[in-house]
């Protein structure tokens, strides 16, 4: 139960600071003495993260069932031919910087929230992708062979043997792809969607670095609890399918 | 009862498996030997089907096995795979667990067969159902491999090199193990080895394999006193027969017995019924005796052995 201290602690602290920013308005009043609004009030706090939460959401979903899906399917017996390519895409898509993956997003689905989530779901997928492939790939083929030769059906082997074999090195892929998408998802207020990423595009914009402070705090704040909640999940996941990670 | 007729298995431009007729009768220990590459774990393999054979007639009493369902005919084989395969998320429990479970046992069932089986393995219930495999020596994780293979009480047992990768004393406990089991249930088993006294001691019959091809397929003994070809001579040791055929025969062949058992002597030292003739030679060498006493498991004095009717009749 330990494990999940740490992230609830997080949230309530990410969640209780969009609530109280506007106490800390004498606070920033000294960061930007020059400015007559020293608090973001274009939209609430809360309703900025809740949006930004949701994209991310979505998107790490989206993604994380097509890559594990895909994943799957090239290293079955019907989807081996494909497998060189997938891992090429898995691997060079990577290099590509986000921001580019955005700006080609737009002209293609135009503004808003819409390009962002495809952005996110096809940047968010790679890493999962990857390590889905890396995962399975490396379990013990002498396991595979028992599984299949001591009489499960093919269901069964994913189902029993692989998947939670190759589940903790998912769960990792996860875990990188969400938390460069908060970050993404952040960018994504350049092109209109609204996300905690908007006091600081604004902030920039108006040379208010009071609005900018605010903005990042929260970003940062929410990458945080997102990567202490994984950590929990990984703990947990460990005591059930890893002995050897767990140490039990 | 399995039977293989004119079995070929080719992968690309490698005959792996070249026309081989083997015929493996119900009850009998197949000891399948031969150096490495020569198709031993082919040949297994396409008895369970993970590899489809490319021409050729397998049959398992009597039917043709392409014409069965691959989970089922699987399922009444125990599979013991080179380098154990123990599905490292589980425990020992649940890993020798994995056949029963997959056939719908009821849950109590399961847990008397497994506690059975760990008990017949000489794994103590208590310590080592909870273990992961990580945790067990490379000998005790063969066992549990074995006892896996035994748990759903299969007809059939397919074991490609059990005892591989062990020390001599661990193996040669296990290869006692295997041989007391074997008397108590009595499986059609093909056994994989490139150990030929491993393959000496066990077989009922033994096939010689070399590139694909079976070269010689007999009993021990004839095995021994009669090799097919050089490759066979070369293989059992052609100086070291001698040995190797006293080591087939257990005391018990040669001995005077007594006309009653007596009670042992307290301190006295001498041979089980069960030794081999071998080990029995080498103890009179040791300790220069023209003689050595016998006993039955009970520890009673059951005759003697000497070294005159040893040299005469051992090999
Ligand atoms: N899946 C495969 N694809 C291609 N070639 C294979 C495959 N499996 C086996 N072979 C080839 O078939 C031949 C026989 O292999 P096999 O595994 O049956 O040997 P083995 O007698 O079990 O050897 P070892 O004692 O080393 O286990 C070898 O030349 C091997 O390279
Ligand atoms: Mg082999």
């Amino acid at each position: 139960m330990r494990v999940w201290l740490s992230p609830i602690v997080l949230i309530t602290a990410l969640i209780g600071l969009c609530l109280a920013m506007p106490l800390l308005e004498p606070v920033f009043q000294w960061v930007q003495p020059d400015k007559q609004s020293v608090i973001y009030q274009r939209e609430s706090f809360l309703f900025l993260l809740q949006n930004h939460v949701m994209l991310v959401l979505i998107s790490a979903t989206i993604g994380t069932l097509t890559a594990v899906a895909g994943g799957i399917f090239v290293t079955r017996k019907a989807g081996r031919d494909f497998l060189p390519l997938v891992s090429q895409i898995a691997s060079i898509g990577q290099t590509f910087p986000p921001v580019a993956v955005l700006a080609l997003a737009v002209p293609v689905v135009g503004f808003g929230e819409g390009p962002t989530l495809v952005a996110l779901v096809l940047y968010g997928l790679l890493p999962i992708l990857r390590n889905t492939l890396v995962g399975l790939n490396g379990i013990n083929p002498a396991v595979r062979e028992a599984a299949q030769g001591m009489g499960m059906s093919p269901l069964q082997v994913l189902v029993r043997v692989e998947l939670p074999l190759a589940g903790r090195i998912i769960l990792a892929g996860i875990r990188t792809s969400v938390t460069i998408n908060i970050a993404t998802a952040a960018i994504g207020s350049t092109i209109g969607a609204r996300t905690l990423g908007d006091p600081v595009i604004a902030g920039l914009v108006n040379g208010n670095t009071a609005y900018v402070l605010q903005g990042a705090i929260l970003i940062g704040l929410l990458a945080l609890a997102t990567d202490s909640l994984f950590e929990a999940f990984e703990r947990t996941w460990d005591q059930r399918f890893s002995p050897q990670a767990a140490g039990a | 009862m399995i039977e293989l007729k004119s079995v070929t298995r080719r992968f690309g431009n490698i005959t792996a498996v070249d026309h081989i007729d083997l015929t493996i009768e119900t009850g009998e220990v197949c000891v399948l030997v031969g150096s490495s590459g020569c198709g031993k774990s082919t040949t297994l393999r396409m008895i369970n089907r993970l590899l489809p054979h490319s021409s050729g007639d397998i049959r398992v009493d009597g039917e043709d096995i392409n014409d069965m369902d691959a989970q089922k005919l699987r399922l009444n084989m125990g599979y013991v795979i080179q380098g154990t395969g123990l599905f490292p998320h589980w425990t020992v429990a649940r890993n020798i667990g994995m056949v029963p479970d997959l056939l719908k046992w009821p849950r109590e069932k399961i847990d008397a067969r497994v506690h059975e089986l760990l008990t017949l393995l000489d794994l103590d219930p208590q310590t080592y159902s909870n273990q992961y495999p990580h945790q067990l020596s490379g000998g005790q994780a063969q066992r549990v491999g074995v006892a896996r293979a035994l748990a759903a009480d299969p007809n059939i047992l397919l074991m490609d090199e059990p005892f591989g990768a062990l020390d001599a004393i661990t193996r040669e406990n296990l290869q006692l193990e295997m041989l007391r089991i074997q008397r108590q249930v009595r499986k059609t088993t093909v056994f994989v080895t490139h150990d030929i006294d491993e393959a000496l001691r066990l077989a009922t019959r033994i096939a010689v394999m070399d590139q694909g091809r079976i070269i010689q397929h007999d009993t021990p003994e004839n095995i021994l006193r009669r090799p097919a070809s050089d490759f066979v001579e070369n293989l059992v040791g052609k100086q070291d027969r001698g040995l190797k055929l006293m080591g087939l025969r257990p005391v018990r062949d040669l001995m005077t017995p007594h006309e009653l058992p007596r009670p042992a002597e307290p301190g006295a030292d001498g041979l089980n019924e069960e030794d081999s003739l071998r080990l029995a030679l080498s103890v009179m060498l040791w300790q220069d005796l023209p003689q050595v006493a016998v006993f039955n498991t009970n520890g009673e004095e059951t005759g003697v052995l000497s070294r005159e009717i040893l040299m005469q009749g051992g090999a």
